[in-house]
């Protein structure tokens, strides 16, 4: 019985029903299963099988986003449901934001999404966010990761200055800084003292699992 | 005739500009710079200060699009109308804010340099078929902080054509402004005979940075044109549909509209943009789809119908080298020249919109050169066209040496230069077999040998230096790269 109900939540990764995702986790919990299996054996599965659908060419991004959405919100429920010192096992907690100056959402949330869906905590504190927001969040939550993306030309400077008041916030060794948007690139990453740069969501991920040292 | 491109009917111009419209209200525009929120509220609109939404109701939109003017000119260093924004004019200059070049050596990109970007500079002078500077490149050997006017200040001490630029800071904004009046003489002159418009972009969807909000009100209190690049994503940032990506389009334009006109009525303004489709496999935005061909054909139609003067960036490639791709794709400045684009931005652009290329620029510029004669259309050029010269000649094929062949081949034909190969197999392979991208290296280098310094005098070229260093020393850069010979 349990595993129907594994194969379901699955099922709806897979199709990207939301709202079918909400009530099969909230069923899941009135049922009394595990919700930490409910996470590793179905919402991670359908997650999985979204993925290698993209990656064989099937799927585009349209259902990638609208899979990680569905694993969300069944997650939103499950996740406050763990009993005792049961936890979903996070690979890396991330602070996530578009920089000072610049209104760009869809980049850096196609990352967050993808973090999210390979096993990140991902923290997104929005658009247009000063250098302070950023170190605050850290602080908050302890993450040991920061992405900063910019799409203008005209902002990627802001990228810099974040990386200038972490060292000040005495957080530079704490987090591992990875920069992205259309005009930035490897070598300006380096230049600018980043800790890594990924030109589009999907790498993003593979640099994230290479900075926290996870195996991929 | 002239020949011309038409996306939409009728019926769907009116429903996307209603619709353009209706978002001004609700949602409304949200709008992060407090000059232009109290603009928009003293004009009526309902502001609310927190939230920094704007709903404009659609009289304000009306009222500035009369007081916007339908066309003004550009003028060149030398004082003479070069550029004509407006009606069915169009007019290229190549893509802007590159950061990398195509190394000519390598084929491969690297950042930018000084004297990369004075190369392009003076290439873009010495084609013909292009008609205006852009500030093409962000050079990788300056502050960050003077990134934006330090490339204006390459840019007016080797061109002659006037100029598409923009600035990425408030400040900033105000350094280009002088070092125009430096060039042009006094404000009134400038503001009298423009010779740059300046780019300011609202960020999808239905928004408006603090920065280039200010720019626009700035360009608009000093007479200083602006241009407006809506950017919808579509599919990603706005609606997937081509009409649902020009309803963004024009809502996002006609906010920019508004504030500028509010900030001054009869500033000049244009309905440009820079809009794409989204791959829905790699999440970029590609500038060679035709999908992104078509959004922005169809918003100029919408900018003509509002009778505004118009602008697109088109005529760009995806491809990482200069191969068929990246020809194949850079055949999109055909169509802007049918959409009747005033200014089509995109010539030496690929890689989507972050490289430029000489080799790319040179290939371009045939294009340009087709586009507009294609748009000048077919002309009788005399009556009867044909039957007297036809009779006379009978059925001898001999119209080589006929005075009417001579009189009209300049006109009615375009004749590229060398780097389109029309040889016979014999001739081409005796030059050397060359491809497209070892002949394009051939044209840059023989213009760049034709290349005349400017004219500008030393005055000029010194109160210039002093306001750019004097920007760079507050950005912490004690001293400027040294200029290349002229």
């Amino acid at each position: 019985m349990s595993q129907e109900m594994f194969d379901k939540l699955a099922e709806a990764v897979i199709k990207g029903e939301t709202n079918n995702a909400e009530a099969l986790a909230k069923e899941a919990l009135e049922k009394g299963l595990d919700p930490l299996q409910c996470i590793a054996e179905g919402l991670t599965k359908g997650i999985q099988k979204v993925g290698e659908l993209f990656a064989s060419g099937e799927y585009f991004l349209p259902e990638l986003i609208i899979g990680a959405d569905a694993m969300k919100t069944a997650l939103d429920i499950l996740e406050p449901a763990l009993i005792g010192d049961q936890a979903r096992e996070v690979v890396g907690t991330i602070v996530l934001g578009t920089v000072e100056g610049d209104l760009h959402e869809i980049g850096k949330t196609l990352v967050g999404t993808m973090l999210t869906a390979n096993g990140f905590k991902v923290i997104d504190i929005g658009v247009d966010k000063p250098a302070s927001e950023f170190i605050d969040a850290v602080k908050e939550s302890g993450a040991n990761l920061v992405g900063a993306s910019a799409l203008l030309t005209t902002t990627m400077i802001r990228q810099e200055n974040l990386i200038g008041a972490l060292k000040d916030a005495g957080l530079r060794e704490q987090v591992m800084v990875m920069v992205g948007g259309a005009p930035v690139t490897e070598s300006y990453a380096k230049q600018i003292g980043a800790n890594g740069y990924a030109e589009n969501a999907i790498s993003a991920v593979d640099l994230a699992m290479r900075l926290v040292d996870a195996p991929a | 005739m002239r020949p011309k491109l038409i996306l939409l009917s009728d019926e769907l111009v009116k429903q996307i500009i209603e619709e353009g419209f209706a978002l001004l209200m609700n949602p409304g525009i949200q709008v992060h710079n407090d000059e232009a929120l109290s603009l928009l509220a003293d004009a009526g609109a309902e502001v609310d200060m927190e939230s920094k939404i704007a709903k404009i109701p659609e009289k304000i939109a009306w009222q500035a699009l009369d007081s916007s003017p339908s066309e003004f000119y550009l003028y060149d260093l030398d004082g003479n109308q070069v550029v004509h924004y407006g009606g069915d004019s169009v007019q290229f200059d190549p893509g802007s804010g590159g950061i990398t070049i195509l190394d000519s050596e390598t084929q491969k990109q690297r950042q930018a340099l000084t004297e990369d970007y004075v190369k392009f500079i003076k290439l873009v002078e010495m084609l013909p078929q292009v008609d205006a500077q852009s500030t093409a490149f962000i050079t990788s050997d300056v502050s960050k902080g003077i990134g934006d006017l330090y490339r204006l200040y390459l840019a007016l001490n080797f061109m002659r054509k006037p100029i598409v630029t923009g600035a990425f800071e408030k400040e900033t904004w105000w350094t280009m402004k002088d070092m125009l009046v430096a060039v042009v003489g006094s404000e009134k002159d400038l503001a009298e005979l423009p010779v740059a418009v300046f780019d300011a972009c609202p960020s999808p969807p239905l928004k408006w940075s603090d920065i280039t909000c200010q720019n626009l009100i700035d360009c608009a209190k000093n007479n200083i044109p602006a241009e407006l690049i809506s950017m919808p994503m579509a599919g990603a940032n706005s609606p997937v549909t081509l009409a649902g990506a020009v309803v963004q389009h024009t809502a996002e334009s006609l906010s920019g509209v508004i504030i500028n006109q509010l900030a001054n009525p009869g500033a000049p303004i244009v309905w440009g943009g820079s809009p794409a489709t989204f791959d829905m496999r790699k999440g970029t935005t590609p500038m060679g789809a035709i999908g992104t061909w078509m959004i922005n054909c169809a918003y100029v139609q919408i900018g003509k119908e509002l009778n505004l003067p118009t602008h697109s960036y088109l005529g760009m490639s995806d491809a990482k080298i200069v191969d068929a791709q990246c020809g194949l794709e850079s055949s999109s400045a055909f169509m802007a020249a049918l959409a009747g684009a005033n200014m089509v931005s995109g010539a030496g652009m690929m890689d989507f919109e972050s490289c430029l290329s000489y080799e790319k620029l040179v290939v371009d510029a045939e294009i340009i050169g087709m586009a507009k004669r294609l748009i000048a259309g077919i002309d009788g050029r005399q009556t009867p066209i044909a039957l007297e010269i036809m009779q006379e000649l009978g059925h001898k094929g001999n119209f080589l040496s006929h005075p009417h062949t001579r009189k009209w081949f300049r006109k009615e034909l375009y004749i590229p230069s060398e780097v389109i190969d029309r040889d016979t197999l014999e001739a081409w392979e005796k030059k050397g077999s060359k491809s497209t991208w070892e002949r394009a290296q051939d044209r840059v280098d023989d213009l760049l040998a034709k290349y005349q310094p400017s004219p500008m005098s030393s005055e000029v070229k010194k109160e210039l230096r002093v306001i750019t260093t004097k920007a760079a020393n507050k950005a912490g850069m004690r001293e400027l790269p040294s200029l290349p010979e002229d």
